[in-house]
Parts: structure tokens; C-alpha cells; sequence
């Protein structure tokens, strides 16, 4: 049990997946101008990160190991992340709306987040348990969506400070996400 | 310094033969199903990549660790093939592969030769050192290496290449 709760907070704080370790830049820039869209991507992310946990474990597990085709991992990773958010995406559309509508184009563009590969990739090259594959997901989509809250937050108010034209943006979004990554350094003397 | 060269050469590889191959096979692709086709081609590059750093420059493959095989998903090779390779004959999609790498090397050496020079005081290529700047070198700025590090360069030169007026802001 310790051991699960340290890979989650290791995943979620220590090597938090945007600030230290750079996977998932692209909806952490993108959808991160707006609270509510960024609680979306990240319950979306986070969501998908689980399923594509669970199911990469499997096949690696059953499939790949024993057939001794573990160089294949890349390709058979992404069309399974690709075909789940597919069914993710039609099981969303099925049950709620509303939520469907409010994630809207994240939501198939998930298929091509760094995260979400990297989770699997860490699974595989760490060859975690499914309980440690699990807790590693949970920490990693779950510190992915604390990040883009807090970030989302930030850059709300930062819409009306007065900073410099060149400075406008995405540059003064790129130097608040050093000062979030100086505070989650703090975090590493955690374990 | 040795890291961006070897993520170049990897991205640089990948960009090129799924640009080749996409644009080579761009008539028979059904349109329905061409996202999937092209993520299948860039992965099938990716692993070729993989491997070949293993066998031959392992201690690059270790340093690299998870980036290498997520070049899969990285959304410049993705975005060429559908934008570009998958509309325009194959000689153009090899000159917009090769344009499109050169662009992503020149961005990853500029950031990889300031983290280096400023957060060690020094630069080595491949165990070869160039120089040691004399006060940084005994008091480099850790922070330039640490993740931070890389925002910050990324958010300042940004600013910079806006001022001069290189790229446009949004």
C-alpha cells in the first residue's frame, strides 16, 4: 500500500507530467485559458489515462511479453489509445450530453497526447503491477489536472494585467508555468 | 546539446519517411480512415527509430528514454502528414519534411546550447568540451538545467523573436 501511494504522489507531485517532465504541453497551452474548459480536458485526460492503463496492461501482459514482441509496443499502444477514445468518445456521447458537448474537440485530440502515451510507456519500460500501473495513472492524470486548474486560474486574471505587448500570451503563460515548476520542485524532498 | 542533436536526427528520420511514404500512397488512402493510416506509418518510423538507437548509440537511447518513442505523437509530424504529404506530389513533401526538421533543430539547439552554456558554465558535443565560460563555470545557473529552466527560455526568446518581429503573436 505505501508503495501505490508513493508512485502517486511521485506521478502526481514529484514528476508531475506537465512541469517537470513536459508530456501534455499541447492542451496545457491550449485549454488553459478558461477554468471550466480546463476541469474538462483534465477529468477527460485523466479518464482516458485509466482505460488506456488498464488495457495496455493487459496486452502487454498476456500478448506482447509472451509472444516476445515487446519492440512493437509504440504501434499496438497508439491504435489502442486511438480506438478507445473513439468508444470513450461514443460511450460520453450515449450516457451525457452535456458533457460531451462541453469537452467538445479535446476530447478526439486526446489520440495524440504525449501523456497519455507516456503513461503506458512508463507502465511498460517500469514494469509496474496493475495496481502500480493504476496508482501511476491516477497520480499522473490527476497532478495533470491540479496543474491546469491552477494554471487556468492564473492565466484568467493575467488576461487583465498590463505586461509588455511582445510579452502577451503564450510567452508570459510559458514564464508563469517556470514559477509553478520552481514551486513543484519543493515537492521533491516529499519522499 | 547532445540530447536536441539526437531528438533532430530522430525527428528528422521520422517527418521524412512517413512524409514519403504518405505522399507516395496518398491517392489510395480512403479519406475516412486516413488518420489512422498516417498514425500507423509514423509509428511503425518511430519504432525503426527506437531500435536503431538502441543497437547503436545506447547511451543516447538511455538519456533520451521516454521522448524517443514519443515522437509518435508528436504533433509536427501528424500535422505535416495531413497538411502537406498526404495533398502534394512526393519531391515537395520530401523538401517541406526536410524544411520542417531544420526548423525544429535550429529551436532545439538554440534552447539546448542556452540551458547548457548557462545552467553548467559549459559546453560538450558527444564527450568533446568546447568551452568553459570562466565565472559561469564555477557558478552555473542550476536552474537553466532544471525543468523551470526550460520554460522560462522558451517564454523570454519567444518575446524576444516577437520583438524583433521573426514570428507574429497571436
Amino acid at each position: 500500500m505505501t508503495n501505490l501511494i508513493t508512485i502517486f504522489l511521485s506521478m502526481a507531485l514529484i514528476n508531475n507530467f506537465i512541469l517537470v517532465r513536459f508530456l501534455g504541453l499541447c492542451p496545457f497551452f491550449g485549454v488553459s485559458k478558461k477554468l471550466s474548459n480546463a476541469l474538462s480536458m483534465g477529468v477527460a485526460v485523466t479518464l482516458v489515462m485509466f482505460i488506456a492503463t488498464v488495457a495496455t496492461w493487459i496486452i502487454n501482459r498476456y500478448i506482447l511479453i509472451p509472444f516476445e514482441v515487446e519492440y512493437m509496443h509504440i504501434v499496438i499502444y497508439i491504435l489502442v489509445i486511438a480506438s478507445l477514445v473513439q468508444i470513450v468518445e461514443m460511450a460520453i456521447k450515449r450516457t451525457n450530453l452535456t458533457l460531451y458537448n462541453a469537452l467538445g474537440i479535446y476530447l478526439p485530440l486526446i489520440t495524440t497526447n504525449c501523456a497519455v502515451l507516456g503513461i503506458t510507456l512508463i507502465n511498460a519500460t517500469e514494469a509496474y503491477s496493475l495496481s502500480e500501473s493504476i496508482a501511476c495513472s491516477l497520480g499522473g492524470g490527476i497532478g495533470f489536472t491540479l496543474v491546469l486548474i491552477m494554471m487556468s486560474g492564473i492565466r484568467e486574471k493575467l488576461e487583465f494585467a498590463d505586461s509588455p505587448r511582445s510579452m502577451k500570451g503564450l510567452p508570459v503563460a510559458l514564464l508563469t508555468a517556470m514559477l509553478l515548476g520552481l514551486t513543484f520542485l519543493g515537492f521533491g524532498g516529499m519522499i | 546539446m547532445d540530447n536536441a542533436l539526437g531528438m533532430s536526427v530522430g525527428v528528422t528520420f521520422v517527418l521524412l519517411g512517413s512524409n514519403i511514404i504518405i505522399s507516395a500512397i496518398r491517392k489510395i488512402i480512403p479519406n475516412i480512415v486516413r488518420i489512422p493510416i498516417f498514425i500507423v506509418i509514423i509509428a511503425t518510423f518511430v519504432t525503426v527509430v527506437n531500435l536503431v538507437f538502441h543497437a547503436y548509440v545506447p547511451a543516447l537511447y538511455e538519456s533520451l528514454g521516454i521522448y524517443l518513442p514519443l515522437i509518435a505523437v508528436n504533433c509536427i509530424i501528424l500535422g505535416r502528414a495531413e497538411a502537406y504529404a498526404s495533398k502534394n506530389p512526393l519531391l515537395h513533401s520530401i523538401a517541406d519534411a526536410l524544411g520542417i526538421s531544420i526548423g525544429f533543430m535550429l529551436a532545439l539547439l538554440i534552447i539546448a546550447f542556452l540551458r547548457e552554456t548557462l545552467g553548467t558554465g559549459s559546453l560538450s558535443v558527444f564527450g568533446v568540451e568546447l568551452f568553459t565560460l570562466p565565472i559561469l563555470g564555477e557558478h552555473p545557473i542550476a536552474v537553466f538545467i532544471l525543468p523551470p529552466g526550460a520554460f522560462l527560455l522558451m517564454g523570454l526568446l519567444l518575446a524576444l523573436f516577437r520583438r524583433l518581429g521573426v514570428i507574429k503573436g497571436d
